[in-house]
């Protein structure tokens, strides 16, 4: 008894302590499981830990043909699924230098964009139910729903499609699509403004996020931190902008830029995403022209030897694609640069000196989705 | 600055780069001693200003490995290919780039781990996906995993 009491009293404030944040942690949106180092509450660094759900994606494209591969991208960043088929089809049809209908890429990025508002849904329930605002998860999902049901009802599938294919599209849109999307956006208009009065102005929600987690515009280049989260910062970095693909050339829309490159940027960037989104929809979905939804292609896909890389703009930021091909129908390698690796990769910058309270709001701003990461 | 511009520029500060055809990008193979040296001087001299590392892959050839670094200025807006071949397969190592674009870090990782591409210098080269301990590489051509790869 005597020695318990002479034990010396550690001073808790001063000892560097570590914890582990996750791989079930509700906040960390799957299984990446954060070894973060605290001293009180404040963090002093954290080290991921990722591979939880690896399956090796990037091997079992060197078995598969073309074709099958698209049906391994749905599996990565499982909200952008289109946009990841997306990045496939154009790297075959570059390869093979085929020419796709018109028809077929006003579809495409009229999908695309319905598919980037669908996901950016989701992350704004689940930021809205991070900091402990769970109104906003019925809202957001109650809308997302209304694009999942016109996926459904063109493509037969809610999450993942599968819809595009090398050379254009597995089937033709629904008779009701174009009027369904514009109902969905007529419907929207309304519901983002409802978005705005529950969170967008919430006093609590901007004093947890204004200046926490701050990237400047030079490390946001260094880490790769691409999409919404690396133009809060300043980077310039829309694929849809600097090396067009689909019809985003004839659309007119703009690359949103924010400065400050805090969590509240983050947020708004997103926010202000969606409408820009909309408004490329609006312009497309009246013109869309009639004509074949696939192009002649041959039964058996051959790229010829070399090496292709083919770059999109996915819901987070950039999705590369490489392949080296030696000739055959299967690529040599195939290596994903997924956007969600990289902007994992400044999150230990980021969270630096603030609070673990402050982490959960950074990580939901940063909108990671943990297949996309493991792949 | 255009492609052929770039060329001349890449040639004059590594002049035994190896230039090689490729449609999309201007690709060059460097010498793995010299790599560090031509990072630094990509990213920090202005006429270059390459800041942006969009993609680093690593590649089994089989006879050796590769790295392959995707590079873009984001104000000159210039892209560059270069490409890294270790000299033995299974003792060789390339220098870290990621004291020069730091989201380089995790991906060296993930290239040791699946690929087993040693880098020089790095701060933290563990494996990222895999457990500790994970016998073999398995992106390698060679690998055999009787166990969890099924031969259709």
């Amino acid at each position: 008894m005597k020695e318990i009491i002479n034990l010396p009293v550690k001073n808790v404030e001063e000892e560097e302590y570590h914890i582990n944040m996750g791989p079930q942690h509700p906040s960390t949106h799957g299984v990446l499981r954060l070894v973060v180092s605290l001293q009180g509450e404040i963090v002093k660094n954290l080290k991921p830990h990722c591979g939880y759900i690896h399956r090796g994606i990037e091997k079992m494209c060197e078995k598969d043909t073309y074709p099958q591969i698209i049906h391994l991208t749905d599996r990565m960043d499982y909200l952008s699924a289109h946009i990841n088929n997306h990045a496939v089809c154009l790297l075959v049809e570059n390869a093979l230098e085929v020419e796709v209908p018109e028809r077929v890429k006003y579809i495409r990025t009229i999908i695309d964009e319905l598919n980037r508002i669908a996901s950016h849904q989701l992350w704004w329930c689940s930021f809205g139910m991070d900091l402990g605002g769970l109104t906003c998860y019925f809202y957001g999902l109650r809308d997302r729903e209304k694009i999942l049901d016109i996926f459904e009802e063109s493509f037969g599938s809610r999450l993942l499609h599968s819809y595009y294919t090398p050379g254009g599209l597995m089937m033709d849109i629904h008779p009701n699509f174009q009027q369904r999307v514009k109902d969905f956006i007529k419907y929207f208009r309304k519901k983002i403004k409802d978005y705005d009065k529950i969170l967008s102005g919430n006093i609590i929600m901007h004093e947890r996020t204004r200046g926490v987690g701050v990237l400047s515009k030079e490390d946001a280049i260094s880490y790769g931190v691409t999409g919404p989260s690396g133009r809060a910062s300043g980077f310039s970095c829309d694929v849809r902008k600097h090396h067009p693909y689909g019809v985003y050339e004839k659309a007119d829309f703009k690359e949103i830029l924010g400065t400050a490159g805090d969590t509240l940027t983050r947020y708004n960037m997103r926010m202000l995403e969606m409408r820009e989104s909309m408004k490329i929809i609006e312009q497309l979905i009246d013109n869309i022209p009639a004509g074949d939804y696939i192009a002649k292609m041959k039964a058996v896909l051959k790229l010829p030897a070399g090496e292709y890389y083919q770059r999109v703009e996915a819901a987070r930021g950039e999705l590369g694609v490489y392949v080296v091909s030696d000739g055959n129908k299967s690529p040599y390698r195939m290596k994903f640069r997924s956007p969600n690796f990289s902007n994992l990769s400044a999150l230990d910058h980021m969270s630096r000196g603030c609070k673990i309270a402050d982490l959960v709001a950074i990580g939901g701003s940063l909108d990671y989705v943990i297949p996309d990461i493991d792949r | 600055m255009d492609n052929a511009a770039l060329k001349e520029r890449i040639l004059g500060l590594v002049p035994d780069a190896e230039y090689l055809e490729n449609k999309q990008f201007l690709t060059f193979v460097i010498p793995p001693a010299k790599m560090h040296d031509l990072a630094i001087k990509l990213k920090f001299e202005t006429d270059l200003a390459f800041d942006y590392l969009f993609c680093l892959s690593g590649v089994d050839m089989v006879k050796y490995l590769e790295v392959v670094y995707h590079l873009e200025s984001t104000t000159l807006t210039h892209q560059l290919v270069l490409k890294v071949r270790t000299d033995d397969r299974e003792n060789g190592s390339v220098d870290t780039v990621c004291d020069i674009w730091r989201t380089a870090e995790l991906h060296e990782r993930e290239a040791y781990d699946l690929l087993g591409i040693r880098f020089n210098n790095h701060p933290d080269l563990r494996r990222f996906f895999l457990e500790e301990g994970w016998i073999g590489h398995p992106l390698r051509k060679d690998y055999v995993d009787e166990v969890n790869i099924v031969e259709l």
